[in-house]
């Protein structure tokens, strides 16, 4: 068994508490990082080839680096804890039980991109995480922590925990900012980039909670020993939420290198019943769907990718051999025809209309037309977006239907309209 | 300067500028709905999409600033195929109700599909329904089912008007324009959502259903309605009187020039025309004795007039000009003044409530040329009376005759009794202007004048602008320009300043711009669409 990391507190009794944190090692990062200048940070972080854990996975080094040379406006560091991805909750267990990883990545964060006011965007329905992750902040302040010369330092960084009001999209980084800065939930036209012009109008960097985790980690043991943990292109191992037909759904933690395969049937203990796998989900339900002959792949950001998915959130799901295929895809199109902010035609309308031709196909009023439409239309509105949420729901539009294809074809065929 | 090549053509457009524009530099329509020029980008409607060299997908047009040495294509096959795409998204949920819309020959939706579009429906499954015919305030009507929520009306609240009523409720294809509690849409530019509304869904409740847009003639014309001298159309419906309820005038809307109201009218500007049609225009002269009107004609009335002018030494006449005569009647005016040798003359005549005034378009001075006015010089001459001395004089019987233009002098800010007795007391009234009202109920003459609308002509507005107004349709009845009036008496009483011969407000303005040292140098076709502002 690999050396857990970001779970090494998970089973640890009151490991939520600032002093059994701290008891933990916890902080050494951060009395670390104090003491460092702000661009070796970044620097150690390049090295350690931490990659956004939220679902882009663009490297985080690089993505601090945005921030325009020479600025001297506010800059904010806010972080992702939305998940609000279908198969996803890894951050939840983060801040439920080891909220002051987070609270101390971002301090070194904050203290490399020079920010001093940081926002948690939690997902409103997180409430239970949100109360544990707001008492954890109040500790840190109560111990120097967090406000103004911390430590002695001439260091100044602040909290605040926002709790969102429940949309998928403000987990998406310019969605959140709007929403953060009391609009509508819309993502933003692109350029200006959040370095550049995000929260309020200041330079921002928003990064995940589990990105922000690995922080505390990268400091004290180096960046090189986190890149020695995965692979050529990515560091560090990862969590994975597991849900769906497997033996023991729950969370994962193995390096990145770990193959999908290994997560179903080491991990989980395989497909319950003794019945066949029928199709995976590998990274959170915007991924596009695998088959059981495609799960020999690492699970970093390359791997499900060569297979024409993608990572994601690390989302897994997994079906069995009893799931039908159309009902699932009408699901999905459900949760995006709701979820869409609504804001570009082409996803506003396209989302809509492609659930409901997948649920007049579930109800057995499909016609032959209808898979080629759902195609047609999920391929020509890719890429015309302003956010990537629709490129996310046609993933699953697209590879439902390819990858399996004769099922919806069967059912349609039953139909009395086909 | 960056420049770059559209469509294989080069062109350098100014910095900053994004590629719709630059597009338009060369002659290429870039299509779009949500952009629109004094609106804060919103990059959601994704029609405006072009290639550019080295870009792997196509771009949105209206948030890509122009590069140095961008290449850009508005037409290839991938464009021309994203568009087509586009529209039957927009189009999906649309109700298709064009043949009763009464957006229709104004739509978007309309033009672009048929320019853009022209793809075979695909689309069988219930559309998404949402509320029709919806009053959100009182000039503006939502039809949410119409609307593409290109987001246009609720920019323009927040970013114009900074009244914010307006937000887009939902999410998905449930996504709908509509009012934050308690609020409706009363703000006094309200009108301009539905000018900028691309499509049926914010429409005019004034204006709906009355005439089909195809069947208005149109006229560059200048607001009226305060000294801010907005730049409009006035759309006009002649040959149906059928609809509309008979109103020749159908609608005004706003005119873009950058320097006076750039795109916007207040809604007091762009409903402020219904006397323009109304049933107290004066349409005939009319004599009047012993209380009772007589129609006259003007072969009757102007001898009579001029008779009267004679009859009265020029200290005992009083001349009341209007700050809503153009800067040729006013012209006009002064000259035959000087003839008569009238130093009676003024144009100021103070309101009855103080008119109300914003930082945005409206003034307080409520009316269009009182710039023009002063320019003019109408005012009293040496021992003239001014506006308040004549009616003073008029109540002490010393002002024999009194020519009021256009004022109704019982609402103003003097007492009416004053007013009226004053009226009384003078031997000759004249009234002369387009509607009746209780000065022109008392005057012995009545000359009806030609609605602004009905005639051409300059106005300055408040900053210095000269601006031309044009004939949109033709006078009222019996009606004429008031520089015309004024002609035909100086003619008749053998003066021989050439504005009295003039037959066009063209040939008055140009005697103007030749005395007038401010209007130096200014000519109709100087003027342009933009106005100029004058040199003092």
């Amino acid at each position: 068994m690999a050396e857990r990391i970001l779970t090494r507190n998970f089973d640890v009794k009151n490991a939520h508490t600032l002093r059994v944190y701290r008891g933990g090692g916890g902080y050494q990062g951060w009395e670390k990082a104090k003491g460092m200048e702000p661009g070796v940070i970044a620097e150690e972080v390049k090295n350690s080839n931490l990659r956004g854990l939220g679902g882009a996975g663009f490297p985080t080094g690089v993505k601090w680096g945005f921030i325009p040379k020479g600025s001297t406006a506010p800059r904010y560091l806010v972080v992702n804890a939305d998940e609000g991805e279908p198969g996803t909750f890894k951050d939840r267990y983060l801040m439920e039980r080891d909220p002051h990883a987070l609270i101390e990545g971002m301090l070194i964060a904050a203290r490399a991109i020079g920010s001093h006011l940081g926002f948690i965007y939690i997902r409103g329905e997180y409430v239970q995480p949100w109360r544990i992750l707001s008492d954890a902040v109040a500790e840190a302040y109560d111990a120097g922590l967090l406000g103004k010369n911390i430590q002695g330092t001439g260091f100044d960084f602040e909290i605040v925990v926002h709790r969102g009001a429940g949309a998928y999209i403000c987990g998406e980084e310019t969605g959140l900012i709007s929403s953060l800065e009391g609009k509508k939930g819309w993502p933003k036209v692109k350029p200006p980039f959040p370095a550049v012009k995000g929260a309020f109008g200041q330079p921002t960097i928003v990064n995940n909670v589990e990105t922000l985790a690995c922080l505390p980690h990268i400091i004290n043991r180096g960046g090189e020993w986190f890149a020695g943990l995965g692979t050529k292109t990515q560091g560090g191992t990862r969590l994975y939420s597991v849900s769906g037909h497997v033996v023991r759904p729950g969370l994962v933690e193995a390096p990145v290198s770990v193959t999908l395969r290994q997560i179903i049937y080491d991990h989980c203990g395989g497909i319950p019943g003794g019945r066949a796998l029928k199709a995976v989900v590998p990274g959170g339900s915007s991924a596009a769907i695998l088959t059981p002959d495609e799960i020999d792949i690492p699970m970093d950001v390359d791997g499900p990718k060569s297979k024409g998915s993608m990572i994601g959130s690390a989302g897994i799901i997994v079906m069995d051999e009893t799931v039908s295929i159309p009902e699932a895809l009408m699901v999905v199109a459900r949760f995006y025809a709701h979820e869409s902010c609504g804001q570009c035609t082409p996803c506003r309308e396209s989302t809509g209309w492609i659930y409901k031709i997948s649920h007049r196909i579930v109800e057995g009023k499909g016609r032959k037309e209808d898979l080629d439409t759902i195609l047609d239309v999920a391929k020509r509105g890719a890429g015309t977006t302003i956010c990537a949420f629709y490129d996310g729901a046609v993933g699953p539009y697209i590879s439902y239907i390819e990858k399996f294809r004769s099922e919806f074809e069967d059912l349609i065929r039953s139909s009395a309209h086909a | 300067m960056p420049k770059l090549t559209i469509n294989g053509k080069e062109v350098e457009v100014p910095e900053g500028t994004n590629l719709i524009e630059a597009a338009k530099a060369v002659g290429a329509e870039v299509p779009h709905y949500c952009y629109h020029p004094a609106l804060s980008i919103a990059g959601q409607c994704r029609l405006c999409m072009v290639d550019i060299d080295k870009v792997p997908r196509p771009q949105i047009a209206c948030n890509t600033q122009a590069t140095e040495g961008m290449v850009v294509h508005t037409e290839t096959e991938r464009v021309l195929a994203t568009r087509r795409s586009m529209m039957e998204f927009h189009l999906i949920n649309h109700p298709l109700d064009c043949p009763v819309c009464d957006q229709a020959g104004e739509c978007y939706l309309q033009i672009y599909y048929m320019k853009h579009g022209l793809y075979d429906p695909r689309m069988i499954d219930e559309k998404v329904h949402k509320p029709k015919a919806v009053p959100i305030g009182p000039h503006v009507m939502l039809d949410a089912e119409r609307c593409i929520l290109c987001s246009r009306c609720v920019r323009f609240c927040d970013e114009i008007t900074h009244t914010g009523e307006l937000g887009i409720f939902q999410r998905g294809d449930q996504s709908e324009i509509g009012l934050f509690p308690g609020k409706a849409l009363e703000n006094k530019y309200s009108g301009n959502v539905i000018d900028i509304c691309p499509v049926g869904a914010l429409t005019d409740r004034d204006f709906r259903f009355q005439v089909r847009v195809w069947y208005l003639d149109t006229a560059k014309s200048i607001c009226n309605g305060c000294a801010r001298g907005c730049n409009i159309e006035v759309h006009t419906n002649r040959n149906r009187p059928h609809h509309n309820q008979g109103r020749r005038v159908a609608r005004l809307k706003p005119r873009f020039n950058a320097e006076v109201n750039q795109w916007w009218v207040c809604d007091e500007g762009r409903y402020g025309f219904k006397w323009m049609d109304d049933k107290s225009r004066l349409t005939h002269p009319l004599h009047r004795a012993g209380g009772q009107g007589t129609e006259v004609s003007w072969d009757g009335a102007l001898p009579e007039l001029v008779t009267r002018l004679q009859g009265c030494p020029p200290d005992e006449i009083g001349f009341l000009a209007s700050p809503r005569m153009s800067n040729e009647d006013l012209w006009t005016l002064k000259r035959l003044a000087e003839h008569l040798g009238v130093r009676n003359l003024d144009f100021r005549v103070p309101p009855r409530a103080p008119g109300d005034e914003d930082d945005f378009l409206i003034r307080a001075d409520k009316n269009p040329n009182s710039r023009g006015a002063e320019l003019a010089g109408v005012g009293p001459g040496p021992g003239g009376r001014d506006a308040a001395g004549m009616l003073r004089a008029a109540r002490e019987k010393r002002l024999k005759l009194l020519w009021i233009f256009h004022h109704d002098l019982a609402a103003t800010s003097w007492p009416e009794a004053e007013v009226l007795g004053a009226i009384e007391n003078v031997e000759t009234v004249i009234f002369q202007g387009t509607n009746a009202n209780d000065i022109s109920a008392r005057a012995h003459l009545v000359l009806p004048s030609a609605a602004c609308v009905e005639t051409e002509g300059t106005f300055t507005n408040f900053q210095g602008r000269v601006q031309r107004f044009r004939t949109a349709i033709p006078p009222l009845g019996e009606s004429w320009p008031d520089w015309m009036i004024l002609s035909f008496i100086g003619k008749a009483l053998g003066a021989s300043d050439p504005v009295f011969t003039a037959e066009r407000a063209e040939q008055v303005f140009n005697a103007l711009a030749a005395a007038v040292p401010a209007f130096g140098g200014m000519t109709y076709r100087a003027l342009g669409d933009a106005g100029r502002m004058v040199t003092a």
